[in-house]
């Protein structure tokens, strides 16, 4: 019996099968892909848009409430603040169609902007202290109903009583853009505000420092428990039922449903300790629960995979135990479990199960400075506003989606980096 | 090593934090997912004053009231959002804990809108024929047997020839309280289920709120968008909400209407249309003057500005309250009165 047989039958036969399990495989791969890809278009199709606002320029006169345009210069922030410019600002945007002068209807021309003018206007003030003019041109921010119909996301073809907008907002609207009056600009609040009823206004910069300090509060308390818990299992403890009893348990503590985090959070974190509700602290001990254990195994399978060599040298040249272990066992067996970190901060990014029981899932419109500070979170974000009645939240909380994919990508890739730099291949 | 303590350094000063955290400055809201709009618009523009923007979570109306009800305190919430009324055994449990001086603010109406999709053609039901769609058991020939109906046409020729499909909100919702005093326990009378439980010495107002479980009533969560979506795909869907989300989604769905009546700003305000419901929230006597704000609070949300018939709260679907009812409420805040 020859191993090379070229006249074999079967060659042909076993060619072909391994053809079609490649076919199969790559199926398989493809329709993955369709998935993701469909995923991504059908996110990014609707969240492209949040990224920029409507603006509308309006003409503002402030001759009534200075006497000299040059006397804001000297004025404080808090001075600006206390200027009562309400009325005057609303005048100002009425002047905008000036053949409108029933009272009902003028109404319907405020509605086009956001209800926040006043304070944009003030905002503008602040901010260009030493060039006000006797009329200036500011951008405010148009109402969420128009920068729907802006961005092509509400019908106008039905009947004005099923719409959010009444004929004449629609004639006005008409009018600003044959007037080119109707701008869009890099919605820049987006990234920096709390959340808002109000979708024009609303931004993530409330959910993105609530994920910041979480996150924060994640590193400090999983990290060093983490790489100690796994230094002590591999490289000190002794083997005994006892140490196999603690792996099993971390092992299937790895594997419990985050929503059970969630009600440990609830019943000792804030019932027995009384820390305070919806705060990113609270998120982040109850979170860290949950990566504690992929940071151990993930820890101790790096530091399985240093050849005992390393060990054994260094002890037989009069090194102790600790000093060979973190002279030299833990520095090459870093990258991997700093990969494995990455992986865990990841999953406690994207996690939302846990925060809502623990009063994460509120609405906080001040950014948090401190962890103590009430917060929400990007997932939890997502959710809210995922069940707001308004349009316009349709985008925002596709946006959001993409900021947190986002991050996850970078996150992700910083482990694989991390791991194809610094590994020692044996 | 230097790296342990620094670690330990930074654990023993965020627990030091957390200890600093207990005083609050900021309100504190829980409860109600359907009064949560109109609270979250309201603090929005209250953080704009002094005081910091009030803390809302969207718990439902019967877990505020658990929260509410866990005593007096800075850890325990200021204020429960609630779409129906505090219960007795709510009250009861409130006084357990110590929460005896509560104040209610009825803030406006609502009404429960049944509604479903455009393209359906327009439809008009009564308690009874919703109770009989509804119902696990109903009445026939002076007995309860299992629900049999399958289709809308089976209660009546009038209604849909097709199959019976209601979202329904769950069990902890106010918006499900609401539904099952306005209609399920109205039609329970109506039918004479009502009368048959109770001669069999049940608690009728409770069995009659039992709904079917054989597919014709869906448990669709808190989350009424989404319930708004779903109704748009299947034109034979029906589902409940409060009317804010029929407001905000009039290019997609409508309201059917009940006992011949469409839902409207008038009808809600004076409780013609059928299903009718004030709003209400629940403040904590003992936090005023605590936790800083409240009775700012309470002024600016009960104000003309807010929950006045051309308020801001009226834009997004609130019922403004009648002007006598409106200054009992407004008397009731300036002079925190407590139930009795």
């Amino acid at each position: 019996m020859s191993f090379v047989n070229l006249n074999d039958n079967n060659l042909q036969k076993r060619l072909s099968r391994e053809f079609r399990f490649k076919v199969y495989c790559i199926m398989a791969m493809t329709f993955a892909l369709g998935f993701v890809l469909f995923l991504f278009t059908s996110i990014f199709s609707t969240g492209y848009s949040a990224f920029y606002k409507t603006m509308i320029p309006i003409e503002i006169s402030l001759s009534s409430v200075v006497s000299d345009s040059n006397s804001f210069a000297l004025m404080t922030n808090e001075e600006i603040n206390d200027l009562s410019i309400y009325s005057l600002s609303k005048k100002n945007i009425y002047n905008l169609f000036p053949n409108i002068t029933d009272r009902k209807e003028k109404k319907e021309i405020l509605k086009i902007f956001s209800y926040e003018f006043e304070d944009e206007i003030k905002n503008f003030l602040k901010d260009n202290k030493e060039n006000i003019n006797d009329i200036n041109i500011i951008y405010l921010t148009a109402s969420d109903d128009i920068d729907q119909l802006h961005k092509g996301n509400f019908p106008r073809d039905i009947p004005e009583k099923r719409r959010r907008l009444s004929d004449l907002q629609l004639s006005f609207y008409d009018e600003l853009i044959l007037e080119n009056k109707i701008e869009t600009e890099f919605n820049f609040p987006f990234f920096t505000r709390g959340d808002s009823r109000e979708p024009e206004l609303a931004g993530i910069g409330g959910a993105l420092a609530g994920s910041f300090f979480t996150i924060i509060v994640v590193l400090i308390l999983s990290l060093p428990f983490g790489l100690l818990a796994a230094i002590y299992l591999q490289e000190f403890a002794p083997q005994n039922k006892f140490t196999d009893f603690i792996e099993i348990n971390i092992n299937n503590l790895a594997a419990v449903p985050s929503i059970v985090f969630g009600l440990l959070g609830l019943g000792i974190l804030l019932n027995t300790f009384g820390m305070p509700r919806s705060t990113a602290l609270v998120g982040g001990v109850t979170l860290s629960l949950m990566t504690l254990p992929t940071i151990i195994i993930a820890t101790r399978a790096a530091l399985r995979a240093v050849p005992p060599s390393i060990r054994e040298a260094a002890l037989a040249v009069g090194a102790t135990r600790m000093q060979a272990v973190m002279h030299h066992v833990v520095p090459v067996a870093m990258p991997g479990s700093l990969t494995g970190a990455i992986i865990g901060i990841a999953q406690a990014l994207g996690e939302t199960a846990p925060l809502l029981l623990i009063g994460m899932v509120a609405f906080v419109v001040d950014v948090p400075s401190t962890p103590v500070d009430p917060s929400a979170s990007l997932p939890v974000q997502i959710y809210l506003w995922a069940e707001s009645a308004e349009r316009g939240f349709v985008e925002k909380t596709s946006a959001t989606i993409m900021m947190l994919l986002g991050l996850l990508i970078i996150l992700n890739l910083t482990a694989v980096i991390i791991r194809r730099k610094f590994e020692t291949k044996w | 090593m230097k790296f342990i303590k620094l670690m330990s350094l930074i654990i023993f000063g965020v627990s030091l934090f957390t200890v600093s955290a207990n005083a609050r400055d900021t309100i504190k809201i829980v409860g109600s997912s359907t009064v949560y709009p109109y609270a979250t618009v309201v603090a929005e523009r209250f953080g704009k004053s002094k005081f910091n923007t009030p803390i809302i979570e969207s718990t439902g109306t019967g877990g505020g009231m658990k929260l509410f009800c866990a005593g007096v305190g800075t850890e325990h919430p200021d204020i429960t959002n609630a779409s129906r009324k505090i219960k007795n055994e709510e009250i009861a449990l409130c006084a357990k804990n110590g929460v005896t001086d509560i104040i209610e603010i009825t803030i406006g109406n609502d009404g429960l809108t049944l509604a479903h999709s455009l393209d359906a053609a327009n439809a008009n039901f009564n308690q009874e024929q919703l109770f009989l769609a509804l119902a696990e058991k109903i009445p026939s020939n002076g007995k309860l047997i299992d629900n049999p109906y399958v289709k809308w046409s089976d209660i009546d020729s009038s209604l849909p020839n097709h199959k019976i499909e209601i979202l329904i909100a769950p069990p902890t919702s106010g918006t499900r309280d609401a539904w099952n005093s306005l209609i399920m326990v109205k039609g329970c009378k109506a039918s004479g289920a009502y009368k048959i439980w109770e001669t069999e010495g049940e608690n009728a107002k409770k069995k009659c709120s039992i709904v079917r479980e054989d597919g014709g009533a869906i448990e669709a969560g808190e989350n009424d968008t989404l319930i708004v979506q779903k109704l748009a795909e299947d034109p034979e869907r029906f589902g409940y909400f409060g009317y804010s989300y029929l407001l905000a989604n009039e290019d997609k769905i409508k309201a059917s209407s009940i006992a011949g009546i469409q839902p409207s700003l008038e009808g809600i305000q004076d409780y013609s249309y059928p299903i009718a419901r004030p709003l209400q929230f629940y403040v904590k006597k003992a936090h005023v003057g605590v936790v800083p704000g409240i009775k700012e609070f309470l002024k600016i949300f009960t104000s003309e500005d807010a929950m006045g018939p051309d308020g801001y709260l009226t834009d997004i679907g609130l019922v403004a309250l009648d002007d006598v009812s409106a200054d009992a409420v407004r008397s009731a805040a300036i002079n925190l009165e407590t139930l009795k």
